[in-house]
């Protein structure tokens, strides 16, 4: 993975002494509030519901062992034992005091870490495939760009007072495990006569107005790439909308101007930039930061393991988990682990410092030093031999985070909601627990096999809930939760925006209502290899309505 | 009001005259870029024209005609959370090959002057910080990733570099 030379380990110093200055004269009162806000959410700082939170960026949500060490270390010492996985691959600490956090930015650049840019108007971090570099249905590893992007857009000094937010994901496999349709950017790594290079999607998003992103380009050649970038967040920059802060994101943007006249403006601009004006990104450095990213060297191993094969058909649980929680390696005899956050009853994407700690001495001992946050709020452990894994299963469990659920319906994307949330109408976690408690039963959830449950405690969307299979927003009716129900949303490289099943349903009878969709599922599938989302693809909503509203 | 140039503290007789006000013959002006692009050819040195001030949503490339004959653009910030200001900057330096002056006016924050130094700015007028604090703010880091329109060196050029 990407270790920070001379000077990236300057830059984020810089950084923190900067921030600590900042927060002096906040503290001082020469910064007034207004002042301070931008400077403080450019480096992660929110004021929630009950205190200060900070968003710590986790580029491309890869960590080392040593990293998650300080992680635990960090919410032990400065929280309350606990973090919180975000789906975008960052970790946030909900408890952390003003006065703490240049010291908590000190101890993450002891690991070369930071939090530039995980809020505020700008280039946010950077996201990708967390099996990149190790899936088998992969063309090219991403993260080599990501990291390229993160450091291009790194305090950038013209894009640092946008619109709005700016999020860019990055996926170089043919399954879109990285929603990039839903970016501002999305870009996804195509090959064309030998040459690299990148098919732009622009102006996806979720929020009170979702949109699926348009292609604006089929092939931007690598070198390019970065030019083209600047050329499509100047237009942004200067044509966006500031009038109306849920009308600025680009993607009100390309649907106000038009796709055709969106891409004219960028083409235009990208065209017009003049020699001087281009990134000098010599070859030698592209090739010094793929380097980092260099597969690790796994010892030959046979496809097939005898101890996996055997503890399969000894351990009913153990089996249930293998379906589940696993990915397939590029390399025979490997296989990437889910170490899934969300048993039933949990809070989705909350880690305490003891979990960190398993995963990375599990990331120790068995998977190469590679750890990958994903954006459904789970962990990764990308590289582990068949051979190893009933005892990282072992392990697991002892941890709490051997749930057999990964991508199944209790492994929902939640966002806080209400319970820490300001902007919330209505509680999200409570909701998520009892549909997770209505299907309690692992067996049953891998009978009904893929569904992504999402579920948003506002408009804003951070649960996604657009793009779940299923999803579920709280909004507000005069002082009462309801919950509004979606069929047919996807985030893959079919990207779809959920359509809205009609009128919102109380808290209590959500469970049932999604128990009876399911049910309803269950008896018009063809047979289990006809997953939850082939099938609305199939027949459309009409049967999950009927289900839904208990009509028969 | 402090006005800085080049991490210096200055005077300039020149001032901005909105346009519903009349040019004084005589007195350095600055005016909007609406005003300037009405003007005839000869009323430029006429009038004692010093500058042109744009707002966020004024197109630089509108400033191409008469650039040469201008000493300082201002470029206004109403609100210091508006960014457009930045990309006026870079097109005025490293596409128009603007020379002269550039001056930030309005919001302009001690925090901003670092991104504003390198968008191309070299003239701050601000209320928010002085000398020193110009100073502190635009050293507060050694190394930047992207080229921008002040040249400095890129962290991408200086690996390579090595």
């Amino acid at each position: 993975m990407y270790r920070y030379d001379e000077f990236d380990a300057q830059i984020v110093r810089d950084r923190v002494r900067q921030f600590r200055g900042q927060v002096e004269r906040r503290l001082s009162g020469a910064l007034l509030e207004d002042e301070f806000k931008p400077l403080r959410l450019q480096n992660g700082v929110y004021l929630q519901l009950h205190a200060y939170m900070l968003r710590v960026a986790i580029p491309y949500g890869q960590l080392s062992p040593v990293q998650m060490r300080q992680l635990a270390h960090i919410a032990r010492t400065y929280d309350r034992g606990y973090g919180h996985w975000t789906t975008r691959q960052n970790i946030q600490f909900n408890w952390v005091a003003l006065k703490d956090i240049p010291d908590v930015l000190d101890a993450l650049a002891d690991v070369g870490m930071h939090a530039i840019q995980t809020s505020g108007n700008c280039i946010r971090n950077v996201t990708s495939d967390h099996f990149a570099g190790a899936a088998g249905d992969e063309v090219k590893d991403p993260r080599p760009w990501c990291e390229i992007i993160r450091q291009w857009s790194t305090l950038h000094p013209e894009f640092a007072f946008l619109p709005r937010k700016f999020k860019i994901a990055v996926t170089g496999a043919e399954e879109d495990r990285a929603a990039i349709r839903v970016h501002d950017i999305g870009l996804h790594i195509r090959e064309r006569g030998g040459a690299c290079g990148f098919e732009v999607h622009v102006g996806g998003g979720q929020g009170r107005t979702p949109h699926v992103a348009a292609k604006i380009s089929d092939f931007v050649p690598e070198e390019d790439i970065l030019d083209y970038l600047e050329a499509i967040l100047r237009v942004y920059n200067r044509l966006g909308r500031r009038d109306n802060k849920y009308k600025a994101r680009i993607k009100i943007l390309v649907s106000e101007t038009g796709e055709a006249e969106f891409r004219k403006l960028v083409e235009d601009e990208f065209a017009a930039q003049t020699g001087a004006e281009k990134i000098a990104l010599p070859r030698a450095e592209i090739d010094r930061i793929e380097a980092y990213f260099a597969p690790p060297d796994l010892p030959e191993r046979p496809a097939s393991s005898k101890v996996f094969e055997a503890a399969k058909a000894e351990r009913p649980r153990f089996a249930l988990w293998a379906e589940a929680n696993l990915h397939a390696h590029k390399v025979p005899g490997y296989i990437s682990v889910t170490a899934s956050h969300k048993p039933v009853g949990a809070i989705a994407g909350d880690v305490t410092d003891a979990q960190m700690e398993a995963l990375a001495d599990l990331a120790e001992a068995f998977g190469q030093g590679d750890l990958r946050v994903t954006h459904a709020q789970n962990v990764v452990l990308p590289h582990v031999a068949l051979d190893d894994l009933p005892e990282v299963f072992a392990k697991l469990e002892a941890a709490g985070l051997a749930a057999p659920n990964e991508g199944l319906i209790s492994d929902m994307i939640v966002c806080p909601g209400l319970d820490y949330c300001n902007l919330a109408n209505a509680r999200s976690i409570p909701v998520s627990q009892e549909i997770a408690r209505a299907f309690s039963d692992y067996d049953d959830q891998a009978d009904i096999g893929q569904l992504h449950l999402n579920i948003s405690g506002c408009i804003n969307a951070c649960g996604h809930h657009h793009v779940g299979h299923i999803g579920v927003l709280g909004v507000d009716k005069k002082g009462e939760e309801f919950y509004q129900i979606t069929f047919g949303g996807r985030a893959d490289e079919a990207a779809a925006i959920g359509e809205i099943a009609g009128k919102g349903l109380r808290a209590e009878d959500v469970p049932p209502a999604i128990r009876r969709v399911v049910d309803r599922y269950r008896e018009i599938r063809t047979d289990r290899s006809e997953r939850f989302i082939d099938v609305y693809a199939r027949v459309g909503a009409d049967p999950f309505k009927e289900a839904l509203y208990g009509v028969d | 009001m402090a006005l800085i140039k080049d991490g210096k503290e200055i005077d300039d007789p020149a001032r901005f005259v909105p346009d519903e006000e009349a040019l004084s013959p005589g007195v350095p002006a600055i005016i909007s870029l609406e005003r300037f692009q009405a003007l005839a050819p000869g009323e430029l040195q006429a009038a004692a024209i010093a500058g042109v001030r744009l707002m966020p949503g004024d197109d630089p490339a509108n400033l191409a005609e008469g650039l040469g004959a201008l000493r300082l653009v201002e470029i206004s910030f109403p609100k210091y959370v508006d960014g457009r200001g930045f990309s006026q900057a870079q097109l005025l330096r490293r596409r128009m090959g603007y020379s002269g002056e550039l001056r930030a006016v309005g919001e302009v924050l001690r925090d901003q002057l670092l991104y504003m130094l390198r968008s191309g700015f070299d003239a701050f007028e601000t209320q928010r910080a002085d000398i020193a604090e110009y100073l502190a703010a635009t050293g507060e880091f050694s190394a930047f990733y992207q080229p921008a329109a002040d040249g400095a060196p890129t962290v991408f050029s200086a690996r390579s570099a090595r």
